[in-house]
């Protein structure tokens, strides 16, 4: 029967767009006559789609959360266009064009880094509560109205033991991102340091360093550090702390295979450049090689790796902590509060502020992967130089 | 034909030799644990026998390389050991046999093939809309359907899995009662029930894999695209499509197949997240309760299992690509 309206559908959509492309026709406009079936095909259905969205947005009472995605859409990309003409107006020459040749997705990315990062440094400044500060009042409802079960002290209510969660949110902007930001620096330290070592004295230690890497890479990270977390967890014992920092030392470690992977990669190209050999016909130590040599050279790959592998520390730390082995309370986070609240979700046709508060702290997490991603993606774009 | 035997056979030993390795790290992260698991499930106030006697029954007294290598020859023998969770330890200290519901296997096997009729489901529906996406988007590229394609994978890509579980239970589960939002599946189900349970974490995993599978099919796609003969196609007059579909693809073939093989392997770690939120009774599942209660020998055979698919599928990917290549197939 499904089947049946999906077939009778997708026929449909064809005549429209058959009878869309015989309509041009008639204006003897070129694009009409030389357009296929299945472009115009697309046409009709972006037509539809575009007006059922415009239906469901005005005509369809209960589709609260749509409304609410079109608007938060429409105000990023509003707010992503004012940056970017601040960008080409204020600051200096270089920064201002950069912002000349910008596409709207970097410059939102940008904006929306640089929101994150005011909210983590200046977290206990924004924030109206502590984040482990436990009030009288448990599960205040979201929204700030007295008469369905809100207070307006605390805006997006409180959790199970009357913790403020808009505080716990912005809190998890400085543990959840600074975390994954210390995590991901170790990496680099690590890797890079290990890989450029490889890449410059060779030989054994190179063999050596890339065996265990191979190996380590040879196990899904995500179970790696599961597995490691397991250990942790029965060294620190009672001391939950102790295990937010193993936990960084395990994903560092792990995250550090592919940092080196890339640093190695990048740095034998460079050392068997002709400015490093006579860099070493100079007498020059394996220091001054590394870091002033090497490392000026490899700057742009490496980057643009901080960015991605920014991402993947992040997911996985959020993921651990979905999991209930990743950040430890009292420490608010975001994939802990996932878990948390996420039997919210059920209320939504009551309360849908209520059901959204899982996926405000879920997507804190997403918004700030896109935004790393559509930077690392046009600054790959510019530094290739790819056109197509 | 002799030398395509000889590369797979070698890539075959370097799998294995690699899975080995693995198995080794594997044992020997676990065997880092402070105490043993005697002292830590009967607590602190144990009398020694107790302790000794749970030491003896799970052969923890004996030397690490000894531990490492009957474990070895057990796991190859489907023999995965002793649920420490589940094991009567009263039956232990008694009689030494375990019943059958303890063993790894017993309870790792049924939910084995919830996670693969999972990952089948997932595969059946995002390998062929990924395809058809990844070449509408090549044949289509830099129209507003590219773009708009572009983003859409891009954020799926980077948002964690259970963001994306959660919309997804959200429109289709809360707002629609269309599908169940927890996945409870127990043996003797009917296919049909079996699947709509199933079709929510699918979707899940679905969406992830797509966008991979898409921007690099259509990547494998483009690069092709700038080789002269796609131009000669073009040139003869060939429409877009045929160009693309008979001309550009049969190249594009390894590429593709390596990237499926590839993203079926990433598939593994997707999993663990979505089975979680949906209470989805599979292999990732088991692994993170027994993360959490410490399971040393569950959770020594789940990632060794996860370990053993991931090095396959990559194996796979490696034949595949040097197979359906005839450049690789015939080195130099």
């Amino acid at each position: 029967m499904t089947l049946l309206w999906i077939i009778g559908g997708i026929v449909a959509l064809v005549a429209l767009g058959w009878v869309f492309r015989a309509a041009g026709r008639t204006t003897g406009n070129a694009t009409f006559r030389d357009m296929d079936l299945s472009t115009a095909f697309g046409y009709a259905v972006a037509l539809v789609a575009v007006v059922a969205g415009i239906y469901t947005y005005f005509l369809v009472e209960t589709a609260v959360f749509f409304r609410w995605a079109v608007q938060g859409f429409i105000i990023a990309a509003v707010a992503a266009f004012l940056f970017r003409l601040l960008g080409r107006h204020v600051g200096p020459d270089s920064t201002r064009k950069l912002f000349r040749a910008m596409p709207l997705t970097a410059s939102f990315g940008i904006l929306t880094i640089l929101i994150y990062a005011i909210l983590a440094i200046f977290a206990g400044l924004i924030a109206p509560h502590g984040q482990a500060e436990v009030f009288g009042t448990v599960n205040v409802l979201p929204g700030g109205d007295p008469a369905v079960g809100g207070d307006p002290a605390f805006p997006l209510g409180t959790d199970q033991i009357g913790r403020d969660l808009l505080s716990r949110l912005i809190y998890g902007a400085q543990n959840t991102v600074g975390i994954a930001f210390a995590t991901t620096l170790l990496a680099f330290l690590l890797g890079g340091s290990m890989g450029f070592l490889a890449a410059t004295l060779g030989g054994w230690l190179d063999n050596l360093l890339s065996r265990i890497v191979d190996v380590l890479m040879a196990i899904p990270s995500l179970i790696f550090a599961l597995l490691l977390m397991t250990i942790a967890s029965a060294w620190a014992g009672s001391h939950k702390e102790l295990l937010t920092v193993y936990m960084v030392i395990i994903i560092a470690v792990i995250d550090s295979t592919r940092v080196y992977r890339l640093a190695r990669a990048v740095g034998s190209n460079i050392v068997v450049m002709d400015y490093i050999e006579a860099a070493k016909l100079r007498g020059e130590g394996l220091g001054y090689l590394i870091f002033k040599e090497i490392l000026p050279n490899a700057t742009a790959p490496l980057l643009a790796e901080f960015g991605l592998r920014f991402c993947f520390v992040f997911l996985t730390i959020a993921s651990l902590s979905f999991l209930g082995v990743g950040i430890q309370p009292p420490l608010a986070d975001w994939g802990t509060m996932v878990r948390d609240l996420s039997q919210f979700i059920n209320f939504a046709a009551f309360s849908p502020l209520t059901a959204a508060l899982p996926l405000m702290a879920a997507g804190a997490i997403a918004l700030l992967t896109v935004a790393v991603n559509f930077v690392v993606d046009w600054m790959l774009h510019k530094s290739s130089g790819l056109k197509e | 034909m002799g030398s395509v035997t000889r590369i797979v056979l070698q890539r075959l030993a370097l799998g294995l030799l690699t899975l080995f390795v693995v198995s080794i790290v594997i044992f020997t992260a676990v065997n880092l644990l402070p105490g043993d698991f005697a002292q830590a499930i009967l607590g602190q106030g144990a009398t020694e026998e107790a302790v000794n006697a749970i030491r003896r029954d799970l052969g923890l007294d004996q030397p690490p390389v000894q531990r490492y290598l009957e474990w070895l020859g057990d796991a190859l023998q489907g023999d995965l050991g002793t649920s420490f969770a589940q094991a009567n330890f009263a039956n232990f200290v008694g009689s030494g046999t375990v019943s059958e519901l303890a063993s790894v296997t017993s309870q790792i096997a049924p939910r084995f093939a919830n996670t693969m009729f999972l990952a089948g489901v997932t595969a059946a529906i995002a390998v062929p809309l990924s395809l058809t996406l990844g070449i509408l988007a090549a044949l289509y590229r830099n129209s507003v359907f590219d773009k708009l394609a572009n983003i859409t994978t891009l954020t799926s890509i980077s948002s964690p899995e259970f963001f994306l579980a959660y919309i997804l239970i959200l429109f289709l589960a809360v707002l629609n009662p269309w599908l169940p939002s927890l996945s409870n599946i127990y043996a003797g189900m009917g296919f049909g029930e079996r699947l709509e349970k199933t079709l929510l974490p699918a979707l899940t995993l679905t969406l992830v894999v797509t966008a991979h599978m898409m921007r690099m099919t259509r990547a494998a796609i483009i690069n092709l695209l700038a080789s002269p003969y796609i131009e000669m196609a073009r040139l003869k007059g060939l429409s877009p499509m045929r160009v693309i579909v008979r001309h550009a693809l049969p190249n594009a073939l390894a590429p593709i197949i390596n990237v499926i093989a590839l993203n079926l392997a990433y598939l593994i770690t997707g999993v663990v997240v979505v089975e979680v939120v949906f209470v989805y009774p599979g292999i990732g599942q088991l692994f993170v309760d027994s993360v959490k209660i410490r399971d040393i020998p569950m959770v020594q055979a789940c990632c060794l299992i996860f370990a053993a698919a991931y090095i396959l599928l990559n194996l796979l990917a490696d034949i595949l690509s040097i197979v359906s290549n005839p450049r690789l197939r015939h080195p130099k």
